[in-house]
């Protein structure tokens, strides 16, 4: 650390700029929390030169809601909703890979057919989360002309949501089993019709901005990192692969049978921003082959299975709740929580659309987890973010915020 | 696919670190070992760098309290070899006294705010660590909020008693 760095003092844990010297021109600039540029709680306090940031500390944890505090008291079926509010953009992911953490721990192997649905949902929600991210690069460097119609194809995204669950951004979507009913006839009319129009709608985009001169100089050799440091900070996602590293969870540790479909894991070289945006738009047009092939194998399997065979975590039909003695009593054990679950210690990743979102889970046999640690992506891929932006200009390091795609709700949990 | 099987990784590690670990269970074939503080830096060393392993990539840090044990807590951590395509867990359990492990910062930077992270929930010293302070936590708070003694809800509510849960 150079002297100008260690201007800024920890006094009672809080980073305070020093500055005894009036020749010197470096001011403290309190980039957040709430600073509209950075898109969510995040504070950063740099010492600046003019437009030059000398060094910087982040402050992190205005939005912590204790959430592996909480696991701890709550039964296995009631921490879905508590994954929904991770990552936001995509929480249906998060939902997804809680659900499989759970069956793992269960030993459930669910039937092919809920197996594809998850992955167009999760591939779904992948493309919603890039939309964001690449659409908010597009805001932060100087057009709104390629967000707005990328924002149509997000509510559509949204909507089918709603179709499938009834809510639309924290969708609590699918149950420990399988989902709490089948996709109906709108709904998968809806995935047709998205995967039918996003093509054009994304082709539109990347001829925007992708040979886009200014868009070019604005990005290009922004925010490079090497591989080597990238793996030495635990980067995952599409920031890890825009370095050169192939690292994709759905590819290395196949989950919900992404093993049978074809496609292809798209990696940068030198891990600037425009890679990213590059990594980001490619994995669209990945997922959307996805879909494509999940919706084929879907017409394949036995029309109307949408669940397990669970009786003791998956919930019995209403109709028979009323009528069936032994539906009303698993109803009403699986809604207070009174199930226990193995004594298992296990590790369970998925690959969300910002990295490697892992599940810590240890059980001691009782209704609710010992105890639950989230491994997010978010918390692991931000901490880089003080110590490259050392050097940069200010408006340098905003776009690096953007294209890092850092959510406040995983960063904090 | 795992290109190396979880007896050859024991076996590698054997070659170096014969009887100061133990505790090999492979729950869902996630290797899992347990060894000492005086150990873990060689070892996570020996399996960062070694040629044959190379778990280059630190995935995770955490801790888990157990009240009952004599040696209160463990420290667990996550390793992938993204060459091999490989996972191992290990963990080590610290005293509830005064725990304190040396800080895994000198091999990975990303340990680093997982390692702040453990610290400003469980108070597990990291020693050497570069900047030990809490993250998520506000700054005055005095206590370690996921030890199991700082239960959820105020312990003297009546009306949520497991007894009338039948617990």
């Amino acid at each position: 650390m150079s002297d100008a760095i260690s201007k800024i003092k920890l006094t009672d844990n809080r980073p305070i700029f020093i500055d005894n010297d009036p020749q010197d021109e470096l001011f403290t600039l309190n980039l957040g929390p709430t600073h509209p540029a950075t898109h969510g709680v995040f504070q950063n306090v740099l010492q600046v030169d003019g437009e030059r940031i000398i060094s910087g500390v982040s402050t992190i944890g205005y939005i912590h809601r204790a959430f592996e505090k909480i696991a701890e008291r709550r039964a296995y079926y009631q921490i879905t909703t508590l994954t929904d509010r991770l990552n936001y953009c995509s929480s249906p992911i998060n939902n997804m890979g809680w659900h499989m953490t759970v069956e793992k721990l269960l030993d459930i192997e669910l039937p092919k057919r809920v197996q594809y649905m998850r992955v167009i949902i999760m591939e779904l929600s992948r493309i919603a989360d890039h939309i964001i991210c690449n659409g908010i690069l597009g805001v932060d460097t100087g057009t709104f002309a390629g967000f707005i119609p990328m924002m149509v194809k997000r509510e559509f995204i949204y909507e089918i949501f709603e179709e499938i669950c009834g809510a639309r951004l924290t969708t609590n979507i699918g149950r420990i089993g399988g989902f709490e009913r089948d996709f109906n006839e709108v709904a998968f009319a809806k995935i047709r019709e998205f995967v039918n129009e996003f093509p054009a709608v994304l082709k539109e985009f990347e001829a925007l901005l992708e040979r886009n001169r200014i868009f070019i100089d604005r990005t290009s050799g922004v925010a490079a990192v090497d591989a080597e440091t990238a793996l030495s900070y635990s980067w995952s996602g599409p920031i890890l692969r825009a370095t050169g590293v192939d690292y994709d969870v759905r590819a290395n540790e196949p989950y919900s049978s992404y093993e049978e479909f074809d496609f292809e894991v798209p990696v940068g070289t030198n891990g600037d921003v425009y890679d990213r945006f590059l990594v980001r738009n490619h994995e669209m047009w990945q997922s959307l082959r996805i879909i494509e092939q999940a919706l084929a194998k879907i017409e394949k399997e036995p029309k109307g299975v949408f669940h397990a065979d669970v009786p003791d975590f998956y919930l019995p039909p209403k109709e028979q709740v009323f009528n069936n003695m032994e539906a009303l009593i698993y109803h009403f054990k699986i809604v207070m929580g009174e199930i226990d679950a193995p004594k298992k210690e296990l590790y369970h990743c998925v690959e969300g659309a910002n990295g490697e979102l892992g599940f810590y889970l240890i059980s001691d046999g009782g209704r609710s987890p010992y105890r639950l640690h989230f491994r997010r992506p978010s918390f692991i891929n931000y901490q880089m973010y003080a110590p490259m932006s050392s050097g940069m200009l200010l408006s340098d390091a905003i776009i690096n915020m953007s294209s890092l795609n850092i959510i406040a709700g995983e960063l904090d949990a | 696919m795992a290109k190396l099987s979880n007896d050859s990784v024991i076996g590698r590690l054997n070659t170096r670190f014969e009887n100061r670990f133990n505790q090999i269970e492979d729950p869902y074939g996630l290797l899992t070992i347990e060894t000492g503080k005086e150990d873990i830096l060689d070892i996570l060393e020996f399996l960062k760098t070694d040629g044959e392993l190379q778990f280059n990539y630190l995935t995770d840090i955490t801790a888990v309290h157990y009240p009952d044990l004599p040696k209160e807590f463990a420290v667990v951590y996550h390793l992938h070899s993204l060459v091999n395509n490989v996972r191992i867990r290990i963990k080590v359990f610290l005293d509830g006294a005064y725990p304190a492990i040396p800080t895994a910062t000198v091999l990975w930077n990303g340990a680093n705010w997982m390692e702040r992270e453990t610290y400003d929930f469980f108070g597990i010293q990291f020693v050497g660590h570069p900047d030990l302070r809490r993250i998520l936590n506000v700054d005055d708070m005095d206590v370690f909020p996921m030890r199991k003694e700082y239960p959820l809800e105020d312990p003297n509510r009546m009306d949520k008693g497991d007894y009338f849960f039948g617990r």
